[in-house]
């Protein structure tokens, strides 16, 4: 995905000369033909994240699209106070896309691992935050949030993803498949996982790719049809949208497993498989865990 | 010094009046009054912006990153006309635009919003890449933080940087009321000059030697003033 969006990036700077790049010496080599295209919307500010966030806060101030990028943990955790006031508390907007999620970068360890991106995204008011299961997707995506006004978002690549694309509606659900034990929400990369670990299971699966605003009306209705035993699935931190769901159900007594990377330094190296396994997210953890939420022995 | 002005404005001498309308917030009241002969300075002699030309792509920005203690700000504001003196009584009150700390989406003439120190620099670092992206070479930008919230590492991140990159068209004033837990060894000036500002230092009381220091040339580099004024509680 990362590579998919320096390419429509690039393509977009040249396309839309109210947008604008903001660099902070991470994928500047990949970024040298709009450096050298648009050198006066092309910035690179060094390893300095902070002053990457404010310089986007303030290049939107001055009427422009901002486009920020570089590594979840740098891209979120480290300048989170200046997307907060610089960028949020000013009423600008701009298009923060990170790269690495939570654990791309296996054999680098914690640092550059960033599981609570979208928990810590999700405590600022009026965020969107998608999260693309495949490089098509993740171009649309962006596509559709630099052209949404000066609206903030957060798009979240991942080099884990489907092996398909799905046609998707920005802000909506998709529905991939109907059933009547459950519904299974399956978020960006997790939907080839999802689809393995249930498929002979009787349930419904839901394909988030816009995850702030929440879709509760598609979820309402795929619960209204199924028993309400609700199963999250989410690449990063496991329960990130158990608020959402509540929420969305505050009507409708139901069941919720939270499913997704477990709140723990876990102090490991290897493959990213090595994680996916660690954290229960491969098809044959998934489908353990799912069944024996749905057995019939359960309440309801 | 402009102690009179026409038409009904207000003047310098109209500053403390208009301030003292405004009361609480005691605990910033030493550093509200560090920046108001700066402030004054900037509005009535070197910023090209007016209440008619407040939202005119063309025109200067003043950024006030240090948004402690306001009052000073809200003060020359309402004398040049940004904004109506009968606010100023209403600060902090639940509905007032005018809060301890500035809000631009609640006050015509705010530039930034502003309180969490250290914000400003870096904000206004955009905002000159962003006007010269445009095409604007007109505007200049302003931005007035404190020494002490020079503390903050990310002005460090803001001053490299525009330091680097020449960015002549930004302008930082530094109140200096040696409010900082630490002063800087060498000099808060030269902070600034050994990433490649042009640097000035001036008494931040002084209008006329303030006036001729704002508007010394600066070619290529980005100008940072340090204006002194007493210390804090003092």
């Amino acid at each position: 995905m990362r590579t998919r969006f320096i390419d429509a990036t690039t393509r977009i700077l040249d396309e839309d000369p109210r947008t604008a790049l903001v660099l902070a010496d991470i994928s500047v080599d990949q970024f040298a033909p709009a450096f050298r295209a648009h050198p006066d919307r092309v910035f690179n500010v060094g390893i300095r994240e902070q002053l990457m966030v404010g310089v986007a806060g303030g290049l939107a101030l001055a009427g422009l699209r901002p486009i920020v990028n570089t590594i979840a943990s740098f891209a979120v955790e480290r300048p989170f106070e200046q997307l907060k006031i610089s960028v949020a508390h000013q009423g600008s907007g701009i298009v923060l896309v990170s790269h690495g999620a939570s654990y791309d970068y296996s054999s680098s360890g914690r640092t550059h691992q960033a599981p609570g991106d979208v928990a810590l995204i999700g405590t600022l008011p009026d965020w969107a935050v998608y999260v693309p299961g495949h490089p098509d997707e993740a171009e649309a995506l962006l596509r559709h949030a630099v052209a949404d006004g000066d609206s903030r978002a957060y798009v979240r690549l991942s080099e884990q993803a489907n092996a398909h694309a799905r046609a998707l509606v920005p802000g909506r659900f998709d529905t991939v498949r109907t059933g009547r034990a459950g519904v299974v929400l399956a978020v960006g990369p997790m939907l080839d996982a999802v689809l393995e670990a249930t498929a002979d299971l009787d349930v419904t699966v839901l394909y988030a790719t816009t995850v702030r605003p929440f879709d509760a009306d598609t979820l309402v209705a795929a619960v209204g049809g199924a028993r309400p035993n609700v199963v999250l699935v989410e690449p990063y931190l496991a329960g990130t949208s158990a608020a959402q769901v509540a929420a969305a159900l505050e009507d409708t007594p139901h069941r919720l497993l939270g499913l997704g990377v477990a709140n723990a330094d876990i102090r490991r190296y290897g493959t990213v498989d090595d994680h996916v396994r660690r954290h229960g997210l491969d098809a044959d953890s998934l489908r353990t865990r799912i069944t024996a939420y749905l057995a019939p022995t359960n309440p309801h | 010094m402009s102690t009179t002005a026409p038409n009904g404005a207000h003047g310098y001498a109209d500053l403390i009046p208009l301030w003292s309308t405004m009361t609480g917030d005691e605990k910033h009241t030493a550093a509200a009054t560090s920046t108001l002969d700066v402030l004054w300075v900037l509005y009535d002699r070197i910023l090209r912006v007016s209440p008619s030309t407040a939202d005119d792509p063309e025109r200067d920005r003043f950024l006030l990153s240090k948004g402690h203690g306001p009052q000073a700000f809200y003060a020359v504001l309402a004398a040049k006309g940004f904004l109506d003196p009968t606010a100023l009584a209403n600060i902090a009150a639940f509905d007032s635009a005018l809060g301890f700390h500035p809000d631009r989406n609640l006050l015509a003439g705010v530039e930034i919003s502003s309180g969490s120190l250290g914000q400003g620099l870096g904000l206004a670092v955009g905002v000159a890449l962003g006007l010269r992206a445009a095409g604007r070479t007109r505007p200049h930008v302003w931005v007035l933080v404190g020494d002490a919230e020079l503390d903050e590492g990310s002005n460090d991140e803001a001053i490299a940087y525009a330091g680097a990159i020449g960015l002549d068209t930004l302008h930082v004033v530094v109140v200096d009321n040696e409010s900082a837990s630490y002063r800087q060894h060498g000099g808060l000036a030269a902070r600034f000059a050994t990433a490649g500002w042009a640097t000035a230092d001036v008494d931040g009381r002084d209008h006329d030697a303030m006036h001729a220091t704002f508007t010394t040339a600066h070619p290529g580099r980005p100008f940072a003033v340090v204006a002194s004024v007493e210390k804090k509680d003092s």
